[in-house]
């Protein structure tokens, strides 16, 4: 294995992320901020606990994953379109480097900041709401698996995609939608019993609820559905990424 | 000895059903400076591109170094550098950066001494801290050398390496690949500069719509290239060619205005003094001359025509 390159595509994307620092931690700092002021103070005031939980705890969970599926696929995709789209990646196949040696890189770096970022914005929430943590290693796998799968998932998107707008298809049209639909904000009991049922073919919903489970211990559904719907979504786009260097598609004709 | 790259039955055909190479089979010497010459769209880049592991052979094998481009690239890799023809950088990374990163990805351990004698003989030295975006395009094209040397390549591929750069600056790439060939790499180049081919190679190959034409010593095909017609505008035109003219290589145009003479300029003697004192005895005077070199474009076509 070439360690020395995986090593080196790694440490060039972390470093585009510190110099794009105020774009990468600030920006999602201050709308997650915005959520817990919104939501947590303004609307939160208003709602009664939700399973002995108060509103703007109850949020903590759903707005981290928010920004870990939206930062780990812009972060993934973005990464690896901008080689493509300026040809730099070039190199990158001339290289004495396996593909999934590319894909650990370049996943890795997309995968560390999200989780870096989650850590962060689980820090400003604890300035907002009294935090409890009943699982912390769950929470942390649930962490990591869910910013690795969505990376890989933004990678997938990277290499697909063929114009900046493509780029942003994904993550506007439905990855935005799927996580406010998912219970981030609301726990699936609150909806009407046909909606509860249509939420279920919603995945990250089991995403939401895991994560949720780690820090309360009250979930929408199953934890073992859970965490059986993130290896799945794993699997999948680790198939989809193996297909992409096998085929070479849009990378390699 | 072992040659450095080995193409055999080598063809490409891409999705859309171009044939961009059609049963190539090529075989550079190790050590030599290769000039790969061909008009756009020939199949220079693809073949370029398929050795370097940038698109996918249809058919056939490529060795580099001994070791099979496909099924044992990890080897085959580690010994090629690549100089894209496009200014392809990053925006801002330093050049410093830049190149560094380009040694980490071909696997060898940092070496800060071999970066910077690589930026210094390439004149970046003073530039290592600056951002890529803020370089010139030829200074972005010396980066592009710098990574491809990063990583000390036995063959280096340089794709149409001075398309797009001044003349001083085409003279220090040609010192630098010459210092390169000195130290005992394998050099490949495109271009479609005869100039280049001329002043750089060991050996040229010509290859066209996808097969390589020829492959010779320079010298031979610069003897080849070489020859040159010195067209004489009548003052009145001739009806036939004086037989007082029959020694020399002439060739009346049909309206009788026009003679042409065609030499070579690689002899010693090109015949031209001769010629215009036989034609001030057989009393023709001529307006106006000019002379013109058969350019590579028109000898590709008639070596292709040959062929068929």
């Amino acid at each position: 294995m070439n360690l020395q390159a995986v090593r080196s595509i790694y440490t060039f994307e972390m470093a585009r992320a510190r110099r794009t620092l105020l774009q990468s931690v600030v920006s999602p700092v201050i709308s997650t901020s915005l959520y817990f002021v919104v939501f947590g103070a303004a609307i939160g005031s208003r709602i009664s606990h939700i399973e002995g939980i108060s509103y703007g705890a109850f949020i903590v969970p759903g707005l981290i994953m928010l920004m870990l599926l939206t930062q780990s696929v812009s972060n993934a995709s973005f990464a690896i379109f901008f080689p493509r789209f300026s040809g730099t990646i070039y190199e990158l196949l001339s290289a004495p480097i396996a593909y999934y040696e590319i894909v650990i890189g370049y996943v890795g770096a997309a995968a560390t900041k999200s989780i870096v970022l989650g850590l962060i914005i689980l820090a400003t929430a604890g300035f907002f709401v009294p935090l409890e943590i009943a699982h912390p290693l769950w929470m942390l796998a649930f962490l990591v698996l869910t910013a690795v799968t969505f990376s890989l998932l933004g990678f997938i998107i990277g290499i697909w995609a063929d114009g900046f707008e493509k780029l942003q298809l994904v993550p506007l049209l439905i990855i935005t939608p799927l996580t406010f639909l998912g219970g981030s904000f609301y726990s699936v009991d609150m909806l009407p019993p046909v909606w509860q049922t249509v939420t279920l073919f919603n995945p990250v919903v089991y995403l939401v609820s895991g994560f949720r489970w780690s820090f309360y211990g009250i979930s929408d559904v199953s934890v073992t559905a859970s965490l059986l719907m993130i290896l799945v979504f794993l699997t999948l786009c680790l198939g989809l990424v193996a297909w992409i260097f096998k085929t070479g598609y849009r990378i390699k004709p | 000895m072992q040659p450095a790259i080995h193409v055999s039955n080598l063809s490409k055909t891409y999705d859309s059903g171009f044939q961009a190479l059609k049963n190539i089979d090529l075989e550079v010497r190790r050590g030599e400076i290769f000039a790969l010459l061909g008009p756009n769209g020939a199949g220079k880049t693809t073949l370029i591109s398929i050795i370097c592991g940038l698109v996918n052979p249809s058919e056939g094998t490529v060795l580099a170094d001994g070791h099979d481009i496909v099924n044992d690239y990890r080897a085959a890799r580690e010994k090629i550098g690549l100089v894209p023809q496009e200014l392809t950088t990053d925006a801002f990374e330093t050049v410093w950066a830049t190149v560094s990163f380009s040694r980490g990805l071909f696997g060898k351990p940092a070496n800060p001494a071999h970066i910077e004698k690589v930026l210094k003989d390439l004149a970046l030295w003073d530039k290592r801290h600056n951002r890529l975006i803020t370089l010139s395009g030829g200074m972005k094209r010396r980066v592009l050398i710098a990574k491809a040397l990063s990583h000390e390549p036995q063959i280096l591929f340089l794709d149409e390496p001075t398309a797009g750069v001044d003349v001083e600056l085409r003279r220090d790439m040609w010192e630098v690949v010459r210092l390169l060939r000195e130290s005992g790499v394998t050099i490949i180049l495109t271009t479609h500069y005869i100039e280049e081919a001329e002043e750089m190679a060991d050996r040229i190959g010509v290859i066209s719509r996808g097969e390589i034409i020829l492959v010779e010593d320079k010298a031979e095909l610069m003897h080849k290239l070489g020859r040159k017609q010195l067209t004489l505008h009548l003052q009145y035109p001739l009806e036939r060619i004086p037989a007082t003219l029959g020694a020399h290589d002439l060739a009346l145009a049909e309206d009788g205005t026009e003679l042409t003479y065609t030499y070579d300029t690689q002899e010693e003697r090109t015949g031209i003094t001769g010629l215009l004192g036989d034609l001030n005895a057989a009393g023709i005077d001529f307006k106006d001359l000019h002379t013109r070199q058969s350019s590579l474009e028109e000898i590709f076509v008639n070596l292709v025509r040959e062929r068929q």
